[in-house]
């Protein structure tokens, strides 16, 4: 470290905004800038989106119409479960690790990361774990094929022969995900401006502190489960072979205990995002600042309580049918406390619906709708008929696309000015906008029509009965997944030029972010921001 | 770039921020601590397996039967109840045995002893070692229903062609719950000739 200091040291006397010495590819590689890293998670996220989502379509060209048609079961197997994986772990973790290393230094008032050098690491060894997860494709045993939660025997005594890529591929997303956890947390504990407490936190950096800490606390459950399956598989352990005095069923207790915290991982985020959005096009503070904070963490600590509830039909004795059925419902309760809070937020504020504001209102009410289907999922004899169905489908999707994908859109049009220093194209964002809210509806709703009528979930085929809403499901799937291209078209243009950005686009957004140039240089907050500006950035309504 | 930003920057690279007192050793400890927890979770993770054992030997959950024999400690036979005792078996992937109860099913009462046999015929044209893995439901029954002896505690070496009848001896607790009027046990063979080799 101190060489390169030195070197970029004389560099400087020749460089002026951008003080970096390397170029090209080296400058990637070798970067240990926040700003640099978040780039490319964030360009690493939306390139793995648009293969999972490449995934996607192939399973809905399929579901077209009954009967099969374009791919093999087996095949369709290794597309649902790819897909799955490559969305979790390649897309939305990424994405919002990515939202992570661009605003926290900024929005602390810090000048970097606390650990650039390892946050240099954590986001390449990623690319080398989807390419060992995506080249098994192209290997004898093919992908994995047993469901993105490799439930165990599936994994181990019938698994096509992919188990060690898979447990390799997601050793090494644990690795990346736990050492930009730690710097999170690392970064909010140690590097916060001077005078900016831990209640005068953006609400943004309070999600993600709480997010790494759950990172922190399962991802090490994950590697350890996976580790299981590996020994299981090939070194004759029986973790979970009955054969040899194992139990499958408990490696769906272990993945769970990973599981559920993990569904919070990616929303926790998207929370924080949102609520930074909602108070910016609302022209006021956020509502119940303090409450948010401690909703969160409820949500967080009752995650850990919860996880028996995707196993309701392995037979559990009615107790822990009810004590993992009132524990889940109990989430609603600081779920709802978001909700009303960011209702409230917009309650007689002057609204104007910018494209992140658009997408953040979307969020609100599909989400909760994802949320409404979760409730009734909770409820144990009803996911009696509901397990494993398209309904399932259907809620996951709601919770995940139309609110993690969503709120990272909203969250992308609402930085880009800073991060690129252009505005983006206003009426194309809009057609992004309203196409994707339009066909992802028509690609999710009917989805919990066919669940309820009984459609399993992970088929290539189906009974014919469920022809009419599959056509309009898959038909739906085509159009949001090209309308998700109008948004590459939009930041390219975004990055290639524009109308300039003043250094705060938005009138009402406020956060430390907001008082540096844009783009934002290259190196920020090297001094500290005044004790005014961190009390301006403040999110408590006074 | 100004000199105050380059001092800064020089600061902030090796993790020492003048301006903010933040210095690596407080990183460093942070890191530190933070590691301890992926440690102990990553143990944690494993420390379920034993866990999960205990939690269902006491709560009797997932139907885990006793796997060593147990002494006949009824005091008494509950005449007044008739329990209804099932027995299926199954055979895992990979196993030609033919592996079936001689009853199907029988009626006892609480704290009766009862024995009853199971065939099996190693079908193949070589030697397997068969394992028999036992589970009741309901699940809660299990720590109410006792082997003094089953072919289930030991492994089942079978040679090519040939057949055994193998015995369970069982009771059920006097204290079954009220409700549980069927139980039934299931026995999924396993070819373990591999792993015990």
């Amino acid at each position: 470290m101190t060489t390169n200091v030195i070197e970029q040291d004389s560099h400087d006397e020749h460089h002026d905004e951008h003080s970096h010495k390397m170029t090209g590819v080296k400058r990637w590689l070798y970067t240990t800038n926040h700003k640099d890293i978040g780039t490319l998670y964030l360009w690493f996220a939306f390139i793995m989106f648009l293969t999972g989502g490449a995934l996607a379509m192939v399973i809905r060209a399929e579901l077209f119409q009954p009967g099969l048609q374009l791919v093999e079961p087996d095949f369709f197997n290794q597309l649902t479960t790819v897909h799955g994986l490559v969305m979790v772990f390649g897309a939305i973790m990424p994405a919002f690790t990515g939202f992570a290393n661009w605003m926290l230094p900024m929005m602390l008032g810090a000048p970097d990361m606390a650990l650039p050098r390892m946050n240099n690491w954590s986001f390449w060894i990623l690319p080398f774990a989807f390419a060992i997860l995506l080249g098994s494709f192209f290997m004898e045993s093919g992908a994995p094929n047993f469901g993105w939660t490799f439930y165990a025997p599936l994994s181990t005594t019938y698994s096509n022969g992919s188990t060690a890529f898979f447990v390799f591929a997601v050793h090494i997303m644990g690795i990346s995900s736990i050492m930009g956890a730690i710097n999170i947390v690392v970064t909010i504990m140690n590097m916060r401006a001077p005078g900016m407490t831990y209640m005068k936190m953006p609400l943004f950096v309070w999600t993600f502190f709480i997010t790494a800490y759950l990172l922190i606390a399962v991802m090490p459950v994950l590697a350890g489960v996976v580790t299981m399956l590996l020994t299981d598989t090939y070194f004759g352990t029986s973790f979970f072979d009955a054969a040899g005095g194992g139990d499958p069923v408990m490696f769906q207790h272990i993945f769970w205990f990973f599981g559920h915290p993990e569904v919070y991982i990616m929303i926790l985020p998207a929370f924080g995002i949102v609520s930074t959005i909602i108070p910016a096009f609302s022209r006021k503070k956020l509502f119940g600042y303090s409450s948010m904070v401690y909703a969160t963490s409820s949500i967080a600590l009752l995650s850990f309580i919860v996880w028996a509830h995707h196993m309701f039909t392995t037979g559990m004795p009615l107790f822990g049918e009810l004590f993992f059925m009132y524990c889940t419902m109990l989430i609603a309760v600081p779920t709802g406390v978001k909700v009303f809070n960011w209702v409230a937020t917009m309650w007689r504020g002057s609204l104007s619906f910018e494209t992140p504001m658009l997408f953040s209102i979307a969020f609100v009410i599909l989400f909760t709708i994802g949320g409404f289907s979760g409730l009734m999922l909770a409820m144990t004899p009803v996911d009696f008929q509901y397990h494993d169905t398209y309904f399932v489908v259907a809620h996951f999707h709601y919770v995940l696309v139309t609110g993690s994908l969503f709120s990272i859109y909203a969250g992308a049009y609402f930085w880009l000015p800073k991060w690129t220093g252009h505005m983006y194209n206003d009426s194309l964002s809009k057609w992004h906008f309203w196409c994707s809210l339009i066909s992802v509806n028509l690609l999710f709703f009917p989805m919990h029509f066919l669940g309820l009528a009984g459609m399993p979930r992970r088929i290539p085929d189906y009974a014919l009965q469920f022809a009419d809403f599959n056509k309009w499901v898959s038909i739906g799937g085509f159009a949001f997944g090209l309308s998700q291209l109008i948004f590459l078209a939009v930041v390219i243009k975004c990055i290639r030029g524009g109308e300039k950005a003043p250094a705060k686009p938005w009138d009402g957004a406020i956060g430390l972010e907001w008082t540096v140039a844009s783009p934002a240089p290259y190196h920020t907050f090297s001094t500290p921001p005044p004790q005014e500006d961190i009390d301006n950035a403040d999110q408590h309504e006074h | 770039m100004s000199t105050n930003e380059d001092k800064a920057n020089i600061d902030n690279a090796t993790n020492t921020n003048t301006d903010t007192g933040i210095s690596i050793s407080n990183n460093n400890k942070t890191v530190k601590k933070l590691l301890l927890v992926v440690v102990a979770m990553f143990g944690f993770g494993f420390a379920l397996v034993p866990l999960y054992d205990v939690f269902c030997d006491i709560t009797g959950l997932n139907g885990k039967t006793n796997d060593t024999a147990v002494a006949y400690t009824a005091s008494s036979v509950d005449e007044s109840r008739t329990v209804r005792v099932q027995f299926i078996t199954r055979n895992a992937k990979g196993i030609p045995w033919k592996f079936e109860p001689v009853i199907n099913e029988i009626d006892v009462h609480p704290g009766e002893m009862k024995l009853v046999s199971f065939y099996a015929k190693n079908n193949a044209s070589h030697d397997i070692i068969g394992q028999a893995v036992p589970s009741v439901s309901p699940g809660l029954a299990a720590n109410y229903f006792h082997k003094i002896e089953c072919f289930c505690f030991t492994q089942q070496p079978l040679a090519a062609g040939t057949d055994v009848e193998m015995s369970l001896q069982f009771y059920v607790d006097l204290e079954l719950p009220a409700d549980i009027k069927t139980l039934t046990l299931s026995y999924t063979l396993y070819d373990i000739t591999e792993k015990s080799s």
